[in-house]
C-alpha cells in the first residue's frame, strides 16, 4: 500500500481504462448518464470526429473516447456506459462506477433527460455521493419544451449544490456553456457543495463509526462517507476494484474488520438484515430525487403524456400492433424496391459505359488480351455489379430504417414481440438485436451486449444470422423481382416483390424463435431472466442528420467493404473461369463437383459455389453467379433485369430455383466479418463453429424439404 | 391486511396502484428499486402488449415494460 496516488494514477489510467492520453496536461472528463438521454449526442457534438471506440479492457462493453479543445486546453472525454444506477448490478454499472472512482476524471459530466428528470436524478445523487467534481447537463430541453415541461435549472443547481447547464444537444444549444463550466471546474474555479443524503439514524451512526478508520486510505479520491457505506453493505465488487486499482485489501485490516462487524451488528439490531440496509439506501435516494424533482419541475400533467399514449395505443395495440409492424417493414421494402429500380438501371448503364471506355483504353495501351480481360471482365465488371445492385437499395433502406430507429419505434417492436421470445426462453431485447441485424449481422452481434444474461446473449448471437442483412437484401430483391413478381401484372410487381421479401423475413423470425427455443431446451438450458424494457418517449427525428449519418456510417461503410471484397473475388472468379483442366475450366469442374449435392437442394453447382466464394461478403453472391454463368458462354453485357432473367433461365432456372436460393440466402453460414465478430464476442471457437453450423444445417434441411417436396408434388 | 394487496400484474389496465412490498431479493430486487419501485411509489398500468404480456407501466415519469414473472412479485394496493 506504499504507492501514492500521484505515482499510480497515470499508470492506472492507461492500463486499466485504456485511456488515450498523450500528455499529463490533457484533462480527463467522464461522461455519465442514463440510457436514452442523448448522452451520445452530447458526446458527438463535443468531440466531432475526434473519437474512437473500442472495448473496456477484458470486457464486452463498448468504450468510446474522444477529444476536444477549448480555450487552448485539450480535453479527453470518456463516454461511460449508460446506466440507471451505480450499484454495480451489471458490468456496465461497475465500469461506470470504477471509472468515476479510480479513473481520476477531473470532472464528471452527468447528462440528464429533461423530460424525465426525476428518474435521472437517481444517478445524479449517486454520483454526488462519490465525488464533488460534477457538472449536471440537463439535456433534451427542446423535447421538454414541446411537452410543456419546464425546469428551474437555477433552483436545481441550488438544491444539488453543483453547476447545472441546460442543453439541447441535437441543435448544439448550451454546449458552449457546458464547455465553459467544465473548464472552470477543471481549473478549480468552482467550489461545489454537493447534496449530502441523510440516511436513517441507524445508518448514519454506522457510517460515523467507519469513517475515521478509512480516512487515511482514500485521501480525497472520493467521499469517505460513500466508501464507508459500501464497506458496511459488503459490496464485493467495490472491494475487488479497490484491490485491483489501488492495491488495497481491507480484508487484512483487523481493526477495520472489527469496526465493520460492530457497525453491521448495530444495523441488524434495527433492520432485519443487510438486504434491508440496501433497500433503505436506495429508498432514501429515490425519495430525495422525487422531492427535488417536485421542487424544480413543473408540467401540465394531462398534456404531458396524452399524445404519446395515443400513439402507443395504436402502435402496440392488441389488434393492430403486429400488423402495423409488419406493414411498416413491408412499406420500407416496397419503397426500397420501387425507388431502387431506376437509379440501379442508370448506374448500370453508366458503369457499363465506363467499362467500354476502360476496355478501349486498355486496347489502346495494347496490353495482352488476358490482362485486359482479367481487369475489365474480372475485376471491373464484378465491381460494377456490386455497386449498381447494392448502392441504390442501401441508400434508400438505411435512411428509412434509421428514421424508425430515431423515432424510438424499435423498443416498441421489442415490446410487441417479447411474449414470443419469452416462449422461446429468450430475451425480448433480442428483437432489438435482430433489428440491428437488418443492417449488418456483425453490428447485430455487437448489439447483443444489451442483453445481460450470458445464456440469452449467446442465443441472440447464434441466431442473429437468420435476419437477412443488407448484403443479402440485393439478392432477395433481385430474385423476388425476377422470378416471383414476374407472374404479376406490371402494376403489382414491386408490391409482390415486397411481399415475397416480407415473407422471407417473417420466416426468418420464426426460425429464430424456433432455434432459440431448441437451444434453450438443449445446450443452453435455462429460464428467461428478468426483463425490464424502457419505452422511451418518441422523438422527432432530425431528417437531415439521419440521412447523413446513415449514408456515411452505414451505406458507405458497407459498400466500401463489399467493394474491397468484390475486387479480389472478381479476379479469382475470372482466373477460375479461364484456367482449364482438360476441356473445362476450373470453375466448371468445381461447379460440377458441387452440382449433385446442390441439385438435391433445388440449387445448382454454380449457385452453391457462389455462396461459398461469397463467404467474405454476401453482397457478391449474385455478381459471382453472373460472372460464372457468363464466363462459360459469350460475354454479353448485362444492362437490364430481363436479360438477367434470361441468363438464369438459360441455365435451367425455374421459380423453384429462385425460391430455394432465397431460402439458402436466408439460411447459410454468416459472412467472414460476422464470424470474426462472433469469435471476438464469445471468445470461443466452439460457439463460432455453432454459429456457422446452425444456419447452414437449417438451410440445407429447409431447401431439401422444399425442393424434394415440390418434386414429389409435381409442382415443377 | 395483505388481502388488500394485489400483485402488479393483476392491476387492471388504466388503474393506479401504490407499491407496498417487493417479493424479490438479490439483484432482481435491486433492479426493481433502481426503477424507483420503492414503498408508496405510484404505478399506473398503461397497456398490454399484443400478446397480453409484457405490460407497460408508468413509473416515475418513465414507461417500463415488465413481464408477468417480475410484475407478479411487486405487490401494490389499488387506489
Amino acid at each position: 500500500m506504499g504507492l501514492t496516488i500521484q505515482s499510480t494514477s497515470i499508470g492506472v489510467l492507461k492500463e486499466n481504462f485504456k485511456l488515450d492520453t498523450e500528455s499529463p496536461d490533457e484533462i480527463v472528463i467522464a461522461l455519465a448518464g442514463n440510457p436514452n438521454t442523448g448522452k451520445s449526442t452530447v458526446f458527438n457534438r463535443l468531440t466531432g470526429l475526434n473519437q474512437h471506440t473500442g472495448n473496456w479492457p477484458g470486457k464486452t462493453v463498448t468504450n468510446a473516447q474522444g477529444s476536444f479543445q477549448h480555450h487552448e486546453k485539450n480535453y479527453i472525454l470518456v463516454d461511460l456506459p449508460g446506466t440507471y444506477s451505480l450499484f454495480a448490478n451489471s458490468m456496465e454499472e461497475q465500469i461506470a462506477r470504477d471509472f468515476i472512482c479510480f479513473g481520476s476524471p477531473k470532472v464528471t459530466v452527468i447528462v440528464a433527460d429533461a423530460t424525465c428528470l426525476e428518474r435521472n436524478l437517481n444517478l445524479v445523487l449517486q454520483i454526488l455521493e462519490i465525488t464533488d467534481k460534477v457538472v449536471v447537463c440537463v439535456n433534451l430541453l427542446d423535447e421538454a419544451k414541446r411537452k410543456k415541461i419546464t425546469i428551474d435549472l437555477e433552483k436545481l443547481s441550488d438544491q444539488i449544490g453543483v453547476p447545472v447547464v441546460g442543453t439541447a444537444a441535437r441543435s448544439g444549444k448550451g454546449l458552449q456553456e457546458l464547455k465553459d463550466t467544465v473548464e472552470k471546474m477543471a481549473v478549480g474555479g468552482i467550489i461545489t457543495n454537493p447534496f449530502k443524503i441523510h440516511y436513517d439514524t441507524v445508518i448514519e451512526n454506522a457510517i460515523e463509526k467507519i469513517e475515521p478508520e478509512i480516512e487515511d486510505f482514500i485521501k480525497n479520491r472520493f467521499h469517505k462517507r460513500w466508501m464507508a457505506l459500501r464497506l458496511i453493505d459488503g459490496d464485493k465488487a467495490f472491494q475487488d476494484s479497490m484491490k485491483a486499482y489501488l492495491d488495497m485489501d481491507f480484508s487484512e485490516n483487523a481493526t477495520l474488520q472489527i469496526k465493520l462487524k460492530e457497525a453491521r451488528a448495530m444495523i441488524c439490531k434495527e433492520l432485519n438484515d443487510l438486504e434491508e440496509l440496501q433497500d433503505r439506501i436506495v429508498s432514501n435516494i429515490v425519495s430525495i430525487a422525487e422531492d427535488i424533482s417536485n421542487e424544480v419541475v413543473s408540467f401540465n400533467k394531462t398534456v404531458r403524456c396524452k399524445k404519446e399514449r395515443d400513439i402507443d395505443g395504436i402502435l402496440t395495440s392488441r389488434l393492430y400492433g403486429i400488423p402495423i409492424m409488419i406493414a411498416l417493414l413491408g412499406l420500407i421494402f416496397w419503397i426500397t424496391i420501387v425507388g431502387a429500380n431506376v437509379p440501379s438501371a442508370l448506374l448500370a448503364d453508366g458503369l457499363f459505359w465506363v467499362e467500354g471506355q476502360l476496355s478501349a483504353f486498355f486496347l489502346w495501351l495494347s496490353v495482352p488480351v488476358w490482362v485486359h480481360d482479367m481487369i475489365v471482365y474480372g475485376v471491373y465488371r464484378t465491381l460494377a455489379w456490386v455497386v449498381s445492385v447494392m448502392l441504390p437499395p442501401m441508400a434508400i433502406f438505411f435512411p428509412l430504417f434509421t428514421l424508425l430507429e430515431d423515432l424510438g419505434y424499435l423498443p416498441r417492436v421489442a415490446f410487441n414481440l417479447d411474449y414470443y421470445f419469452k416462449k422461446a426462453c429468450a430475451h425480448g431485447k433480442q428483437a432489438l438485436t435482430m433489428c440491428m441485424g437488418f443492417g449488418c449481422n456483425a453490428a447485430g452481434i455487437i448489439s447483443c451486449r444489451i442483453i445481460d444474461s450470458p445464456r440469452e446473449r449467446l442465443i441472440a448471437i447464434l441466431t442473429n444470422n437468420f435476419v437477412p442483412c443488407n448484403g443479402r437484401f440485393p439478392t432477395l430483391i433481385a430474385l423476388s423481382s425476377l422470378f416471383i413478381a414476374g407472374g404479376f401484372s406490371a402494376a403489382f410487381q414491386s408490391f409482390a416483390a415486397a411481399i415475397a421479401i416480407l415473407a422471407v423475413i417473417v420466416l426468418g423470425v420464426m426460425i429464430t424463435l424456433l432455434i432459440s427455443r431448441i437451444l434453450s431446451k438443449t445446450v443452453l438450458k435455462g429460464l428467461p431472466s428478468s426483463f425490464a424494457l424502457e419505452l422511451p418517449p418518441y422523438r422527432r427525428p432530425q431528417i437531415g442528420r439521419v440521412i447523413v449519418r446513415s449514408l456515411i456510417d452505414r451505406t458507405l461503410f458497407v459498400l466500401g467493404r463489399a467493394v474491397a471484397v468484390a475486387a479480389p473475388a472478381g479476379l479469382v472468379i475470372w482466373v477460375m473461369a479461364n484456367i482449364s483442366i482438360g476441356n473445362d475450366s476450373l470453375l466448371t469442374h468445381c461447379a460440377e463437383f458441387l452440382d449433385p449435392f446442390a441439385k438435391l437442394l433445388g440449387l445448382d453447382g454454380y449457385i452453391l459455389m457462389a455462396f461459398i466464394l461469397g463467404l467474405p461478403a454476401n453482397e457478391i453472391v449474385i455478381p459471382i453467379l453472373i460472372m460464372s454463368y457468363l464466363s462459360g458462354g459469350s460475354m454479353l453485357e448485362l444492362d437490364s433485369l430481363s436479360e438477367l432473367r434470361q441468363l438464369f433461365l438459360d441455365h435451367g432456372w425455374t421459380q423453384l430455383t429462385a425460391v430455394c436460393m432465397m431460402l439458402f440466402s436466408l439460411n447459410h453460414w454468416p459472412c467472414g466479418t460476422t464470424l470474426w465478430t462472433i469469435r471476438k464476442e464469445t471468445q470461443s471457437w466452439k460457439w463460432t463453429g455453432a454459429a456457422l453450423l446452425i444456419p447452414t444445417v437449417t438451410g440445407i434441411v429447409l431447401c431439401f424439404i422444399v425442393a424434394q417436396g415440390a418434386a414429389l408434388l409435381h409442382l415443377v | 391486511m395483505s388481502t388488500t394487496f394485489i400483485p402488479l400484474n393483476q392491476l387492471p389496465v388504466g388503474s393506479i396502484g401504490k407499491v407496498r412490498a417487493l417479493a424479490a431479493d438479490g439483484i432482481e430486487r435491486r433492479r426493481m428499486l433502481d426503477l424507483g419501485l420503492i414503498r408508496d411509489t405510484t404505478v399506473e398500468s398503461l397497456r398490454r402488449s399484443p400478446a397480453g404480456d409484457p405490460v407497460a407501466y408508468g413509473i416515475r415519469g418513465a414507461v417500463i415494460a415488465l413481464r408477468s414473472e417480475e410484475s407478479s412479485k411487486i405487490f401494490v394496493e389499488s387506489i
